[in-house]
């Protein structure tokens, strides 16, 4: 029997509002007790005075395997995962191929198993990705696939959404997609404002987004089907989903942290390395979205991991591929608003774990007896410098090169074994 | 505007006028006529008239026969020192002043005919053009070989890029050949300004995509000095109401012209269908006016902007009959304006489009050929600023 105390830590755990200073010990991969009159035994970490949490669950993570490992593998996306205090990931199925059928689930658990961090499969919601044909989403289920996603691009067919959305239902399938009207953001590389017109750049307006997500809303009150908006960015999509919830309608959001912690100002001198998708938009947006998360209208916050060699950026803006690498940055970007006090430690931390594991079913992302040893100690006012070079990603596309950021992981521990620090 | 009519001055200075210098030098009185109106004096009669107006008690040295000297590269004191021309927002108005004094200097025909070729002499012109331009390439190529430079120009739209080849590959070979001036035309916004930062030359924007076009911003104010100085105003730009009419949305001259205009004082108004209007671009410094009738009231000036088709991958107006009705500009439109309005247009026209052509071709109002003249010499003078900004950093480094 392996036993594992962690003394002297801040036990946070979002799930129950625990915050108290203790030990926390873990037995076999399982935490099997923790509060301050436990009495550490086996390896023993010192965390003096470090905040203990649950380790990170990052539902929105893409991988370059199989197909583009220049860009990354499932190892090298481990790596950096660790060292950003993530462990569990859920790779989206742009892949070559597409995960669309069991065995390539299959193939990403099979991956996953040598990996250090726990390694999660989201199914296509369309062959290929076409957003035509539906996929086996009730025999991918079964193979262990968590959610199903149809990447970058949205279901633009409301039929097929439709479709989708109450077939899956009988499986309790969650179903993500990206609030984007296809049509209205043809062509688009940045946020439709004064900004990026001035620098000649085609936008898309935030109404591509509100009416996506307002379709989609409509959809699943129909259907009764388990809805995931993909990763919000605009006030306006915000002030949707807070209605829909206020309705009672059972929908949840998510939002990438380059979205709460960078603006449409960032692409500056058409830096390409802050092209995302969504594009960033205006300070008000980002602000909105800082108090969605707060106030819980916001239920998961993600990396959007998409790591992407130079030669796809080192190109004119219009043309340089969107995204960027996040698995070592998501919790030091959040751990900062936090630290400039417009972001809830607690809120940031349950949409980083518990809401996740409660949408994707998982036993992880809380702390409790029984509960998987997944935990990170944070220390959440260390200074560091972001440098591109040092990240452990295969892919250095961050726009978070140069920046002074505030708090992140010193030690990982998955399934009870330290895998970082 | 001295280098133009040295001859004026000597003419009617020394000799009181055309008929007393005819009598002097002993020529008929058409001949001093063509000098007069020339503003020069053939090479061939210098001796002469150095000689009699002599007795006329002037020394005249061969100096007075050449036009002004290269104006200095520097304006209120503050010396040229920027090494590329990505953006208007690169340039601080001194550096403006300069440019246009450099590029009125190049407007005389004596100097742009004879310039002095040591400017860029032993220096390397590169034309990068990604889109096809006639105008613009030959301008800078006109321009470079005009001071001296040894001019490339490379037709990229129809080489290497097709073959995979990236902007920054060709940055590297271009960097092989060692170019000091670098002009770019290319169909994405910011290609200029991201191969500026992997060449060691001084790249010059030709138009980007719909983000800008320095040059043609700076020889349309340079065109419009000339014209309100040539009639009878102080050439000044302050003060104007300048309407910037049509595809906006589309349109890099606009995005150049509306800082320029701005920097120097105007009060620009943008005119257009809301389709072509790009998002807040009331947010810019200029009025935004969807209806030609009060756009170009009182206004000093007309800038017609092509309708750019070829950029149009939507629906953003019904037809061209359409637009012609509410936005072409034609003698009825042109009344709104104030009496003695010039028009422009940085060309190529879509005639009966954006402007109907008895508005164009009329001389009294249409400053569109002058336009095209102003090019070159507007180019000549960007050349030489930036090369003498090198050579200064140069000879700071050693």
């Amino acid at each position: 029997m392996s036993a594992l105390s962690i003394i002297n830590a801040r036990i946070i755990d979002p799930t129950s509002g625990y915050d108290g200073g203790g030990t926390l010990l873990c037995e076999d991969g399982i935490i099997s007790k923790f509060g301050p009159d436990v009495t550490a035994k086996g390896e023993i970490i010192d965390a003096d005075g470090l905040i203990c949490a649950p380790g990170l669950i990052d539902m929105r993570v893409s991988t370059g395997e199989p197909g583009r490992e220049n860009r990354e593998t499932i190892a090298t996306a481990a790596q950096a995962a660790v060292a950003g205090g993530v462990t569990s990931i859920v790779i989206m199925p742009e892949t070559n191929p597409v995960i669309d059928d069991m065995s390539l689930v299959d193939f990403i658990h099979r991956r996953g198993e040598e990996a250090s961090v726990n390694v999660y499969a989201a199914g296509a919601l369309s062959k290929n990705l076409d957003g035509k044909t539906l996929t086996e989403i009730g025999l991918m289920s079964e193979a262990g696939a968590v959610m199903f996603s149809n990447g970058a691009q949205p279901i633009a067919d409301s039929r097929i959404m439709r479709r989708l959305l109450s077939y899956s239902a009988s499986f309790n399938a969650l179903i993500a997609n990206r609030a984007m009207d296809p049509s209205l953001s043809a062509g688009s590389v940045a946020h439709e404002s004064d900004f990026s017109s001035r620098l000649g750049l085609t936008g898309a307006p935030a109404a591509a987004e509100r009416i996506m997500a307002e379709r989609d809303v409509a959809l699943a009150e129909l259907t009764g089907g388990r809805l995931l908006i993909d990763m919000i960015s605009s006030a306006e999509a915000l002030q949707v989903v807070r209605r829909a919830k206020s309705r009672d309608i059972e929908i949840a959001c998510s939002v990438s942290i380059n979205h709460l912690a960078l603006n449409e100002v960032d692409i500056g001198d058409y830096r390409t390395f802050a092209k995302l998708d969504p594009p960033l938009r205006e300070e008000r947006d980002r602000l909105a979205l800082l108090s969605g998360v707060n106030d819980g209208t916001i239920d998961v916050i993600v990396s959007a991991h998409d790591p992407r060699p130079a030669g796809e950026k080192r190109l004119p803006f219009a043309e340089a591929g969107a995204g960027a690498v996040g698995l070592e940055v998501l919790l030091s970007a959040a751990l900062s608003q936090v630290a400039d006090e417009k972001l809830d430690l607690v809120a940031a931390l349950a949409a980083m774990t518990c809401n996740p594991a409660t949408l994707l079913g998982l036993e992880s992302g809380r702390i409790a007896e029984g509960a998987p040893a997944d935990l990170i100690l944070i220390d959440p006012h260390a200074p560091w410098v972001c440098d591109s070079d040092k990240l452990l990603s295969r892919s250095k596309n961050t726009p978070f090169d140069g920046r002074r950021m505030t708090g992140r992981a010193v030690k990982t521990i998955c399934g009870g074994k330290v895998v970082f620090g | 505007m001295c280098s133009m009519s040295y001859a004026k001055s000597i003419i009617d200075d020394i000799f009181g006028g055309i008929r007393p210098a005819a009598r002097a030098l002993e020529r008929s009185a058409s001949t001093i006529q063509g000098w007069y109106e020339a503003g020069t004096i053939p090479q061939k009669h210098w001796v002469d008239v150095t000689r009699v107006a002599k007795d006329f008690g002037h020394h005249l040295t061969p100096d007075d026969f050449y036009p002004a000297k290269t104006p200095a590269t520097s304006s209120f004191g503050y010396p040229f020192e920027k090494l590329h021309c990505l953006s208007i927002d690169d340039f601080q108005r001194p550096d403006i002043e300069t440019l246009l004094t450099l590029g009125e200097h190049y407007l005389d025909l004596n100097v742009q005919k004879s310039p002095d070729r040591s400017v860029l002499k032993g220096k390397t012109l590169v034309n990068l053009f990604f889109e096809n331009s006639t105008r613009t390439e030959k301008s800078f190529e006109v321009a470079g070989k005009r001071l001296g430079a040894d001019v490339i120009s490379m037709q990229v739209a129809s080489s290497s890029v097709k073959k995979g080849e990236t902007l920054l590959d060709t940055a590297t070979t271009l960097n092989a050949m060692n170019p000091d001036l670098l002009v770019v035309r290319h169909g994405s916004s910011g290609a200029p300004a991201l191969l500026a930062q992997k060449v060691s030359c001084s790249v010059i924007n030709a138009g980007d995509g719909m983000h800008e076009h320095p040059t043609q911003a700076l020889l349309d104010v340079l065109t419009l000095r000339q014209a309100f100085a040539t009639h009878g105003g102080d050439g000044q730009i302050d003060g104007l109401r300048i309407a910037i009419c049509g595809d906006i949305l589309h349109s890099r001259v606009a995005r150049s012209n509306v800082k320029l205009l701005n920097m120097l004082g105007a009060e620009v108004r943008l005119v257009g269908p809301p389709t072509l209007i790009p998002t807040d671009a009331d947010r810019w410094g200029a009025d935004v006016f969807h209806d030609m009738k009060t756009g170009l009231t009182g206004c000093d000036v007309i800038m017609m902007l092509r309708l750019q088709m070829e950029r149009m991958s939507g629906a953003f107006v019904p037809s061209k009959r359409e637009y012609f009705h509410f936005h072409g500009l034609d003698r009825a439109k042109l009344g709104y304006a104030k009496d003695g309005a010039f028009v422009m247009h940085p060309g190529p026209m879509n005639r009966g489009v954006e402007i109907s052509s008895d508005v164009a071709d009329d001389p009294d109002v249409s400053l569109i050929t002058q336009q095209v003249e102003t090019g070159v010499a507007m180019r000549m003078g960007i050349l030489h600023a930036l090369s003498e900004a090198q050579d200064k950093q140069m000879d700071r480094k050693l």
